[in-house]
């Protein structure tokens, strides 16, 4: 069952640059891996992961089968107004999760 | 007399290339797995093109000596107003030992404030990792730290 850890300050004041960071739960199988009959695991990974402020695209990553398990990214945004974060991550076997967190800017 | 040395020592030095040369064909036969320097070279040339890439500017934040290669974290900042007209676009992360040579590309705003990513990634072997960023004047900047691994990500069996 996937799951997003999503840390996003609830108050923040104009202007202010706030971190936000971000946890999925995700295996990130990086089809390198063999069982013991000699068999290739297939790759299941997280291929894209993006961040809307209020719409507005501000962060986007394209992720590769060197991200670690439970890919966690965190990053910066300069706030302006109060409002919510979108997150959606989309993968390998037609994986797709959304999340949000919202802000209350002063 | 000096002009049969030089012969004899380039006719030698040619010799040696050669052997050098064809040495190397089977260790990359072997070797299919890992990314070569050459699949590094070509990603990076893949989203620089042919921009001259110059180091500074970036910082690459990661452990010289990691014990488990299966989670590394990892900080790439660089130094960047990031104001609306001199802003990092993006930062690629690439790898010289991994199967595939790349790690993962970030794109930026303007308005992110701060041009810094964190994240966790994986490393097969001990290696170089290298950073570029690319700024709002399409210039690229790097930045290459060396990480010695010692239990290695992506080689072991699954259960």
């Amino acid at each position: 069952m996937p799951s997003a850890l999503i840390n996003v300050p609830a108050r923040a004041k104009r202007g202010d640059v706030i971190e936000i960071k971000t946890l999925m739960s995700h295996i990130m199988e990086t089809g390198y891996r063999h069982i013991a009959s000699g068999e290739v695991v297939p790759r299941d990974i997280i291929t894209s992961f993006t961040c809307r402020y209020n719409g507005t695209e501000i962060f986007r990553a394209d992720l590769y089968p060197a991200i670690a398990a439970n890919p966690f990214i965190t990053f910066f945004t300069t706030v302006t107004e109060s409002g919510k974060f979108e997150f959606e991550w989309i993968g390998d076997r037609g994986f797709s999760e959304t999340a949000s967190a919202s802000i209350l800017v002063e | 007399m000096t002009d049969s040395d030089h012969t004899t020592r380039r006719t030698f030095l040619g010799l040696a290339g050669g052997a050098a040369a064809s040495g190397l064909v089977p260790i990359v036969t072997v070797r299919t797995a890992d990314a070569t320097p050459a699949m590094l070279s070509s990603a990076i040339r893949n989203i620089v093109g042919e921009a001259n890439v110059r180091t500074g500017k970036v910082k690459l934040d990661i452990p010289p000596l990691v014990e488990n290669g299966n989670t590394v974290p990892m900080t790439v900042s660089v130094d960047s107003p990031m104001t609306a007209d001199n802003y990092v676009k993006s930062i690629h992360v690439f790898n010289e030992k991994n199967p595939q040579p790349n790690i993962g590309n970030f794109y930026l705003r303007p308005g992110a404030g701060r041009a810094q990513v964190s994240t966790r990634i994986r490393l097969a072997d001990s290696q170089k990792v290298t950073a570029i960023a690319r700024l709002s004047d399409d210039t690229f900047w790097s930045v290459t730290a060396d990480v010695v691994v010692t239990l290695a990500a992506c080689t072991e069996e699954a259960i």
